[in-house]
């Protein structure tokens, strides 16, 4: 038994639904060469580094597929090279360390792919729209991902918080976190919680790394 | 006046000390390289999409060959471009 995987490219101009057939004829005729079909990994549209066909975008879709012998690539490919809707397309013959990567990416065990997708399973359960945290002055990505896992999750949980709660949750961080001052926080924040952007904006302009320069001056 | 500690850092300490390279691909038994992936596969590449040598990355040979494959499956696939500039 040998794992296969194809890659390949569909026209993104087409229409939605011409997409799928397209992708679902290829995943018939393995079938039907008795493959056995692990995965499709529909990754979607995605921007090409290079325009291919004078298109900058296209579909990409991943059949990783098990057979007997390798008498079916050929016709596959073959079949894609007569087919108009595939700018490209790639067959990889994958060793065991290929499946089992593809194995570990499926559950979630690579990388920083894996905490990604299990983060946002977690706090989807608890929280339907995450405010953007980042939109604060003085809170970075990664400032407002130590602020989401202490439970800080939208504009109005920092504008309740005091300051002392915010600093506590930003040295148990790590050092190099307890040197910001998030004195301003929850001001900016109730603003954004109540929708007031032009003023938040304003207050912005006045700040930098969170800290109010003006009123030092 | 300057006393004896503050000699220390009239000159970077650090200048002349050889950090050892390594290959990642050993050190972290990574097995497989993903040439789906543009993010990771852009360590190995220049500004221009050019492939960096092993003496600067520090691959094993077994592991620059793969590397170098992913590399060229990715730029196949428009994942990675042939040439360019500011990549990074």
């Amino acid at each position: 038994m040998k794992q296969y995987e194809i890659t390949f490219i569909i026209d993104p101009v087409l229409p939605g639904d011409e997409i799928k057939t397209a992708a679902k004829a290829y995943e018939k005729l393995l079938e039907n060469e008795g493959c056995n079909i692990v995965h499709v990994d529909e990754t979607g549209l995605k921007q090409l580094a290079y325009p291919i066909n004078k298109r900058n975008s296209g579909v990409y879709r991943t059949i990783e597929f098990q057979t007997e012998n390798g008498t079916v690539i050929p016709k596959i490919e073959l079949a894609m090279r007569r087919d108009e809707r595939i700018m490209r397309f790639l067959s990889v013959k994958l060793d065991k360390y290929g499946v089992k990567y593809n194995d570990d990416k499926r559950n979630g065990l690579i990388g920083k792919k894996a905490s990604k997708v299990e983060g946002k399973e977690g706090k989807k359960d608890e929280f339907v729209v995450k405010d953007d945290l980042t939109l604060i002055e003085g809170v970075g990505p990664k400032i407002a991902n130590l602020l989401v896992v202490a439970g800080v999750k939208s504009y109005g949980d920092v504008a309740n918080a005091s300051i002392e709660d915010l600093k506590s949750i930003l040295s148990k961080g790590g050092s190099s976190y307890a040197a910001h001052d998030p004195g301003t926080w929850p001001e900016q924040a109730k603003l954004a919680a109540d929708g007031k952007w032009a003023e938040l904006n304003s207050l912005k302009e006045k700040l930098t790394g969170g800290v109010d320069r003006s009123e030092e001056e | 006046m300057a006393s004896r500690d503050d000699i220390k850092f009239l000159s970077n300490p650090n200048i002349g000390k050889d950090k050892k390279k390594y290959c990642r691909f050993k050190k972290f038994g990574i097995r497989h390289i993903d040439y789906k992936d543009p993010d990771f596969l852009t360590q190995f590449v220049n500004e221009q999409g050019k492939l960096l040598p092993r003496r600067i990355t520090g691959n094993s040979l077994k592991y620059q060959k793969k590397v170098a494959v992913a590399v060229k499956r990715a730029r196949h696939l428009a994942i990675l471009p042939y040439v360019t500039d500011l990549l990074k």
